[in-house]
């Protein structure tokens, strides 16, 4: 029997691919920071500014699973920021603290049911039903603590977003988000469910007629989406102890960013995990770099915004270097 | 209110009598232009024996002033809307041009009002024309483009003001006087605002209605493949709409300076949305191809109506966002249950 | 009109020696064809035949591979549809391209409307002036300012018409125009083409239906396998002589057909119906059978399979499987049923062209290699393998995405997939379409031994030699309904051409009994 599965490997292919770019444009910002900036090879001051970015790092994990799907949710860190004034009010009503915490979870999973329910049963493109509930979330975040801030959180509380591993400068944020990373990389790339999503993203048609339950999928990967808002509302709130309806303004547009950065497609069907987590240190290491620098976060905003258009372009390139080897292999 | 009617006209779809001999009248009537009107008017006397301050002349002349803006705007974003996208940086588009504007103004009291509008006008078209060409030549999503421009234009109004202005807002006593006054004065005793609205209005009236070039961006939105197979090129349609909606954002940007006597750096944050949810509920459909510019208007004067009510009868103002959301989710869910019921009727139609 | 006398055998248009070639597939080898002036020309043959895409040469959608065009006396060759319309040659395809928003007057005149140089403003007036004379002279009810979502297949049909007509076309194709008229709607047809004739207007008409062309047409030229098998004067030709063009051909014996016994019914479909699609359709599929659906486009022979797979769920009727009566509302029902469905369109419907041979094959039972939702690459790739030597799939590597292979080994992918699912009913539909001769006597083979084993196989084709070839029992639908059953022994292709394309209900002893 031929053996059909010698992988064709030459050391072009391996080095042709997108993963490669982002290393390399890491590279270069590294040694450029480095150069102008002494404080900022600090171990603890590196770890401490993980935890900042962790909120996005997860949403930017299960973000990767609906764009693959060929869908989008531009409702997430609208969906924080309801999550944790819900928890705020109602831990502020005199309710346990982590009967409050799951409250907020279950609202945030709430919300992205809401958008699942919408997107697959009246089957709306989920750009414009999570564009309407980037505005009804917060509004309704707005109505629920008006321009009021809560604190005043327990201390076991804020262990989420402040605490660390044992006696270490490990994070509790980072060790779990790298637990979160593990699974998600794992799901997508070996599991029943990683396959779907992507057979999903190429073709939706044929995967109806085979037999994919594809609208219980879809509805999974939003509330899903939701859970994990919540979940990082949760954080962010425990983080700086104190939350307002504003928190996490502009988040999914620095989430989308770090996806489609990571090379995946928002034509769907292609993206990795390894690609997304490069993205994530890569965006991460930038802002960290100027924020020592004391660069302002609407600068900041400006380069996120640019980093997003010019993602997509150099997708496109991608895509129609995809096609031309399509076409000739 | 007559082409209103006319409309309404044009929206009647009969299906007549199937082979069976039954007959269907599905009359799916100007729904929305009617359901607007309605709504306005029980809206209006509701609020306004509730509060009598409501129906004052200086209460109404507030909510002109209000709508003004937005309604200028909302033609930009109805254009977009219509060939199938969402401009979601016209807020951070009119803080940006308002704010370059602003600067230049603070350095030249001399230049007139009018002018103002004008080099307002040059600026907005300036970005409306780099997300034309993102979404054209880049072949980037509309929403995502735009997302990524609302960043970006928003970021550049901080550094701008940053560079030109040591970070300081461009205050009131920095902008000339006939400046200042130009959003609160009137010609020929009609407030400028409204009046600027209106020759716009009347102005994209006949473009959308009247000539070729606006009905082509109605063809785009309905079929995209059917416009390009008559030869049309839609590149340059799609252009021309996102470099049109810039230029309103441009004017629209000098005006609200002035409004506001001032240019802060957050100008406009947040405006895109109230935006859109005009549109839709000026009738517009969110999948393109069809809206007409007077449900527009209505729509802008009605979302006016409903803020300036929520002052007037003490409901919190934090209500507007959610209520904003609220209305783009339910408009899109009775469009398309409308569109549902549309095309069941006529699927009966066919011999089986 | 003196002119016209002398231009009456004067040829507008003239294909010498027309070769068209595909990727696989050769759609039409020399074909000639000529149109005269102010004359009505039918184009017929079976599906296949080459007649689509000798107008699209027409008409400019793409290039022919060889051969010449002629055109008002000079040789021309067309970059896109656009340049064909500005000389006159305007096409009416089954699908109307319409803008749903818009009027009747604008879709009419949407691209080239009349306007006021000055003003840029569109002369309105004359435009619904104009659609009143252009729609008054096709039919008296439909107002230039009426919603075109209002209309009717027919009347958007006649919109299309109107549009060619503002164009000032000179030729006007239509492809299958009455497909989906009603018998009393294509005569109004009729007595339009018979006007546009007159005013000089010279026309290609494309159909299946003899009626239509026996009222209509001045000459007939029959296509087959992409020939041109010639073309006939309609005064000396009758129905038999235009049925003998289309399908006489010797039954080849490309189709292995082994002598199988019938055992146990394995599907019973009786009285299912689906609003729009298919009404009172009964039949039933015994193990070891091959039923055979004929029909015509739009016949509802695919809308009746992707009923029974769950796609597209019938309104009323019952479906039995093994005797037993079965809800199928998804196709994940289906397959737990055992039923398997090959789409005709494969790239669409049946394969993810972007992922590996492996993925495609397994795609409907992943939930066989997952333990707790992981994935078992290994024993994937074993059965993959084990499906794709029994079929014989040509590719070098496994892990290659299917975009690469031929259209032949991309059909057995697509039935490998439903092989390794152990789906005992399958439902076929096109088996064979655009694949060479080789593959589909290969796929053929394959049909016949997996009858042998047990299977029952419903085919959907639209090659008559392949209906006959392969099937038991062959059913023939016609706008939905089923209009004939034959059994093997009795059917001939003029019997189940004749079912498929009349308007009448074929004498009903021949209906379904079970």
């Amino acid at each position: 029997m031929v053996d059909r599965y010698s992988k064709v490997f030459s050391i072009r292919s391996f080095f042709m691919k997108w993963e490669w770019l982002l290393v390399l444009i890491f590279i270069v910002f590294n040694i450029v920071i480095i150069n102008i900036t002494p404080q900022y090879v600090n171990v603890k001051s590196i770890f401490d500014a993980t935890s900042i970015f962790l909120e996005k790092g997860m949403i930017a994990l299960i973000m990767a699973f609906i764009i693959i799907s060929k869908n989008i949710d531009l409702s997430v860190a609208s969906i924080m920021a309801l999550s944790s004034v819900t928890m705020a009010v109602v831990y502020q009503s005199g309710v346990n603290m982590w009967v409050s915490f799951l409250i907020g979870l279950s609202v945030g999973t709430l919300c992205g049911f809401i958008n699942g329910i919408i997107i697959t049963k009246l089957g709306f493109p989920s750009i414009i039903v999570t564009l309407a509930n980037y505005s009804f979330y917060r509004g309704i975040a707005y109505v629920i603590l008006g321009d009021q801030a809560v604190g005043g959180f327990t201390k076991k509380f804020s262990y989420l977003g402040q605490g660390y591993i044992g006696n270490s400068v490990v994070p509790f944020s980072l060790a779990l988000f790298i637990c979160l990373a593990i699974i998600a990389g794992l799901i997508l790339h070996k599991t029943k469910f990683g396959r779907m999503i992507y057979a999903i993203g190429w073709n939706r048609n044929t995967c109806f007629a085979s037999g994919i339950p594809v609208k219980k999928i879809e509805l999974l990967l939003f509330t899903l989406s939701g859970f994990i808002s919540g979940l990082a509302g949760m954080f962010i709130t425990s983080r700086i102890a104190n939350t307002r309806p504003n928190i996490a303004t502009g988040f999914e547009l620095e989430i989308i960013t770090i996806v489609i950065l990571g090379g995946v497609l928002v034509s769907g069907g292609v993206g990795n995990m390894t690609g997304v987590m490069l993205s994530l240190t890569l965006i991460g290491t930038i802002r960290y770099g100027l924020g020592l620098h004391n660069v302002p976060g609407q600068v900041m905003l400006l380069v996120t915004g640019g980093l997003l258009i010019i993602s997509i372009l150099m997708n496109n390139v991608m895509k129609r270097f995809l096609t031309f080897k399509r076409l000739k292999g | 209110m007559k082409q209103v009617k006319n409309k309404q006209q044009d929206q009647k779809v009969e299906v007549a009598k199937g082979k069976e001999g039954k007959s269907l009248i599905l009359k799916v009537a100007g729904f929305r232009e009617v359901g607007i009107i309605g709504f306005l008017v029980i809206l209006v006397t509701i609020i306004s024996l509730r509060n009598p301050v409501f129906l004052s002349f200086d209460n109404i002349y507030d909510i002109g002033l209000d709508t003004a803006i937005l309604a200028i705007v909302a033609v930009g974003q109805m254009m977009v809307i219509i060939t199938g996208g969402f401009d979601i940086s016209v807020g951070s588009g009119i803080g940006l041009a308002g704010m370059i504007s602003a600067l230049i103004l603070m350095r030249n009291w001399e230049i007139s009002p009018f002018v103002a509008i004008l080099i307002g006008i040059a600026i907005g078209g300036l970005l409306g024309s780099i997300n034309g060409l993102l979404v054209v030549k880049g072949k980037i999503p509309p929403v995502i483009t735009t997302l990524g421009t609302m960043s970006i234009f928003r970021g550049l109004t901080f550094i701008i003001c940053f560079k030109f202005n040591q970070g300081n807002w461009v205050g009131a006593h920095k902008l000339s006087v006939p400046f200042k006054d130009f959003a609160r004065g009137t010609f020929l005793k009609i407030p400028n605002l409204i009046l600027i609205t209106i020759i716009v209005y009347i102005v994209f009236y006949y473009f959308l209605n009247h000539t070729i070039t606006g009905r082509q961006i109605y063809a785009v939105g309905s079929n995209i493949n059917s416009a390009k197979a008559v030869g049309i090129n839609t590149d340059k349609v799609t252009f021309l709409v996102y470099l049109l909606t810039g230029m309103l954002v441009g004017m629209a940007g000098v005006l609200w300076v002035s409004r506001y006597t001032s240019a802060q750096s957050d100008s406009g944050a947040g405006f895109e949305f109230i935006t859109i949810t005009a549109v839709i509920l000026g009738g517009v459909s969110i999948f393109g191809g069809s809206g007409s510019i007077i449900g527009v208007l209505f729509g802008s004067v009605l979302i006016g109506v409903i803020n300036n009510s929520l002052n007037i009868i003490r409901i919190s103002p934090f209500w507007k966002l959610a209520i904003n959301g609220f209305i783009i989710l339910m408009a899109v869910i009775m469009d398309r249950i409308i569109s549902n019921k549309r095309d069941e009727a006529l699927l009966s139609r066919r011999r089986i | 009109m003196a002119e016209d006398m002398n231009e009456k055998n004067e040829k507008i248009l003239e294909l010498k020696n027309i070769t068209k070639e595909f990727p696989g597939v050769v759609a039409l080898k020399g074909v000639d064809f000529d149109l005269r002036y102010g004359e009505v020309h039918t184009l017929v043959g079976e599906n296949g035949a080459g007649k689509s895409t000798l107008v699209k040469i027409i008409a400019g959608i793409y290039p022919q591979t060889s051969g010449d065009i002629i055109y008002e006396g000079g040789s021309v060759s067309w970059h896109n549809p656009l340049e064909s319309i500005k000389r006159g040659i305007a096409a009416i395809y089954q699908e109307p391209t319409i803008f749903p928003d818009f009027n009747v007057a604008e879709n009419i005149f949407m691209g080239h409307q009349s306007y006021n140089k000055v003003s840029r403003k569109i002369n309105w007036r004359y435009l619904y002036k104009k659609t009143n004379t252009l729609m008054g002279g096709l039919v008296a009810n439909i107002k230039p300012r009426d919603n075109i979502r209002g209309l009717s297949m027919a009347e958007r049909q006649l919109v299309e018409i109107a549009k060619a007509l503002s164009l000032n076309a000179k030729i006007l194709i239509m492809d299958e125009p009455t497909s989906a008229l009603s018998v009393s709607e294509s005569r109004e047809l009729f007595s339009i083409i018979q006007d546009l004739k007159k005013k000089g207007t010279s026309i290609i008409f494309i159909s299946h239906r003899l009626e239509d062309i026996f009222n209509v047409a001045d000459r007939v030229t029959v296509l087959r396998d992409g020939n041109c098998i010639g073309t006939k004067s309609m005064e000396n030709i009758s129905k038999d002589e235009v049925i003998q063009m289309m399908v006489g051909r010797e039954v080849k014996n490309l189709f292995p057909k082994l002598e199988v016994k019938q055992g146990n019914e394995l599907l019973r479909v009786e009285g299912m119906s689906r609003k729009g699609s298919f009404k009172d359709v009964d039949f039933c599929l015994n193990e070891g059978e091959i039923l055979g659906f004929y029909g015509l486009v739009g016949s509802g022979r695919t809308e009746v399979a992707k009923a029974i797979f769950g796609l597209e769920p019938a309104n009323r009727g019952k479906i039995f499987i093994k005797g037993k009566e079965v809800r199928i509302t998804n196709p994940n029902m289906a397959i737990e049923l055992g039923i398997g469905y090959v789409p005709e369109n494969r790239d669409e419907e049946g394969l993810i062209l972007d992922m590996s041979i492996t993925s495609n094959i397994t795609l409907p039972i992943l939930e066989k290699f997952s333990k707790f939702g992981w994935l078992d690459n290994k024993a994937e790739r074993k059965t993959a393998e084990e499906y794709s030597e029994m079929l014989d799939v040509k590719a070098s590597n496994l892990e290659q995405n299917v975009l690469s292979l031929s259209g032949g080994n991309k059909q057995k992918v697509s039935l490998a997939k439903w092989l390794a699912s152990e789906a005992k009913i399958l439902l076929f539909d096109e088996p064979t379409k655009g694949i060479d001769i080789g593959a589909k006597a290969a796929i053929h083979k394959f049909i016949s031994e997996l009858v042998s084993k047990g299977f029952g196989i419903l085919m959907i084709s639209s090659e008559l030699p392949e209906i006959l070839g392969m099937s038991d029992n062959i059913l023939v639908m016609h706008v939905g309904l089923i209009r004939g059953y034959y059994k093997r022994s009795e059917a001939t292709q003029e019997k189940i051409l004749a079912s498929a394309i009349s308007d009448n209900e074929i004498d009903s002893s021949n209906k379904v009994r079970y």
